[in-house]
């Protein structure tokens, strides 16, 4: 099922996705109890090891783990301090040698991830590698819809914003697509990939996107990551493509309103519409330490770990 | 190659199986002078039907209901390092707190005993019960651990080669307790 690691959902089969959504359920009453502890991982050494800002993300895997009685150590590194490669592998390998069972790394840089689980024996659970994949976001995503709408294939799901910049877009396209739901895309034509249609997401309209939409997942406009005058402005992006009551009227009535977090109210949203009663961003966030218990048990919580080493 | 299983012996029907949870659900009665504060917990996923039937036949007894709680306890298995690939967490949903309870847990099979140590322990993480009590439908004997069953369905000696399984027609279709022998 699940392998070694997990680096994204580009290749993870329907079945591993959808084992990874059927353990979270179990998991999210554990969060419920008072004593939030199962000894699953009892023993096991996670490092959360950290070259971006993350608040969220970092916060919900060490839950997760502590949760699933692990150790957890969080490193935090500057982005400034690791442009290059070489310096990822040094630091992966002085963490290899303290011998943590799981490495959970989040880097600027696309395929970080991939590299740091060639180099290191212990599981590598992939964080958000630069533009290129937040698995876990993806599938905590997914977990909160099948739980809202008691199924994934044949929604219409609407990804709107910032999708060149966005991990959590290119996870989500291949986790939706993948559990048979129609990826539409809308957002600035300067903030669309190229070719981005050959994952079988629908480039569209912003109207022609949320018309009918089961799903609106509302992309955070990367500010950090806007250098090149990619946007005439930000009042410019709110105008065109924020999430407001009225584009919301074009989805369906029952449609869930998402957002990845951290939100730039006022933006890509308005905060009516991300405090209102079809925003289940608040649930996404609780999901989130669901599904991470789920993939830390599932990728580690065996015994294979010892016959996957070098 | 899938390894084929023959009926070797039939040790309980669904009469007996009705039988001994009619005569558990006395002895639980009896044991605990009436049924206040006694709680079950059906250890998924066969415990969960007998928990069921327990406490229905415990109501006819004594004109009042019992709680009945679901236990997982694949967190708590010991085993989890060993196995390839790990089995499927289901939900734990106990309704109720288990501080101050007589806990009744209910298990098809008692064997080894580690999957009571694991439901102990889940059961412990849960809240302090006044008491924790065991009952199962076939005590099979090989205990690895020092634990025992309060009520006991059948005691079979049994070689621990062979497979010795109860079945439920919530589960299985029929009920029924029996041993299994390669072919």
């Amino acid at each position: 099922m699940l392998g070694k690691d997990l680096l994204g959902l580009e290749y993870m089969s329907r079945e591993t996705i959808e084992k990874i959504l059927d353990t979270a359920g179990p998991m999210r009453e554990i969060m419920h109890r008072s004593i939030k502890k199962v000894p699953a991982l009892r023993g096991r050494t996670v490092v959360t090891l950290f070259y971006e800002a993350s608040t969220r993300t970092r916060v919900s895997f060490e839950l997760a783990a502590k949760y699933l009685s692990c150790d957890t150590i969080g490193i935090a590194s500057a982005a400034s301090s690791v442009a290059k490669g070489e310096s990822l592998k040094d630091t992966a390998r002085t963490l290899a040698a303290m011998q943590p069972d799981i490495i959970v790394l989040r880097h600027p840089l696309a395929g970080a991830a991939a590299l740091l689980a060639r180099e290191v024996g212990a599981h590598v659970v992939n964080a958000g590698d630069g533009a290129h994949e937040h698995p876990t976001q993806a599938l905590l995503d997914l977990f909160t819809v099948r739980e809202k709408k008691g199924r994934i294939e044949g929604l219409k799901v609407a990804i709107v914003g910032d999708i060149a910049h966005s991990r959590v877009a290119r996870s989500g396209i291949w986790g939706f697509s993948r559990l048979g739901a129609r990826v539409f895309l809308a957002g600035p034509a300067t903030l669309m990939p190229e070719a981005v249609e050959k994952t079988g997401a629908v480039v569209a309209s912003l109207e022609e996107a949320l018309q009918d939409a089961d799903v609106v997942m509302m992309l955070r406009l990367q500010t950090e990551r806007q250098k090149s005058g990619l946007l005439p402005s930000l009042n410019e992006y709110a105008v065109l493509f924020g999430l407001n009551r009225d584009r919301l009227g074009l989805a369906r009535p029952d449609a869930l309103v998402m957002h990845p977090g951290p939100m730039n109210r006022g933006v890509e949203i308005t905060p009516e519409v991300a405090d209102g009663p079809r925003s289940v961003i608040v649930e996404q966030v609780e999901n989130g330490v669901a599904v991470r218990m789920a993939v830390l048990y599932l990728i580690a919580g065996g015994g294979s770990r010892h016959e996957t080493l070098d | 190659m899938e390894t084929k299983w023959r009926e070797k012996a039939r040790l309980m029907d669904g009469e007996a199986i009705r039988r001994a949870l009619e005569r558990i659900a006395h002895e639980v009665v009896e044991r605990n002078a009436g049924v206040e504060d006694v709680v079950l917990v059906g250890v998924r996923r066969r415990g969960v039907p007998l928990a069921e039937r327990l406490a229905g036949r415990i109501r006819a007894i004594e004109g009042r209901g019992v709680p009945v709680g679901v236990l997982d306890i694949t967190l708590y298995r010991d085993d989890l390092t060993m196995l390839d690939h790990q089995p499927q967490v289901h939900q734990t949903d106990i309704p109720f707190l288990v501080t101050g309870k007589k806990v009744v847990l209910v298990d098809d099979v008692i064997f080894t005993g580690r999957t009571v140590r694991a439901a102990l322990d889940a059961v412990m993480d849960l809240g302090r019960p006044a008491s924790v009590q065991l009952a199962v439908m076939l005590d099979r004997g090989h205990r690895e651990l020092p634990v025992r069953p309060d009520y006991v369905g059948k005691s079979v000696p049994t070689s621990r080669r062979e497979v010795v399984e109860v079945r439920l027609t919530e589960t299985d279709g029929e009920d029924g307790v029996v041993i299994l022998e390669k072919i």
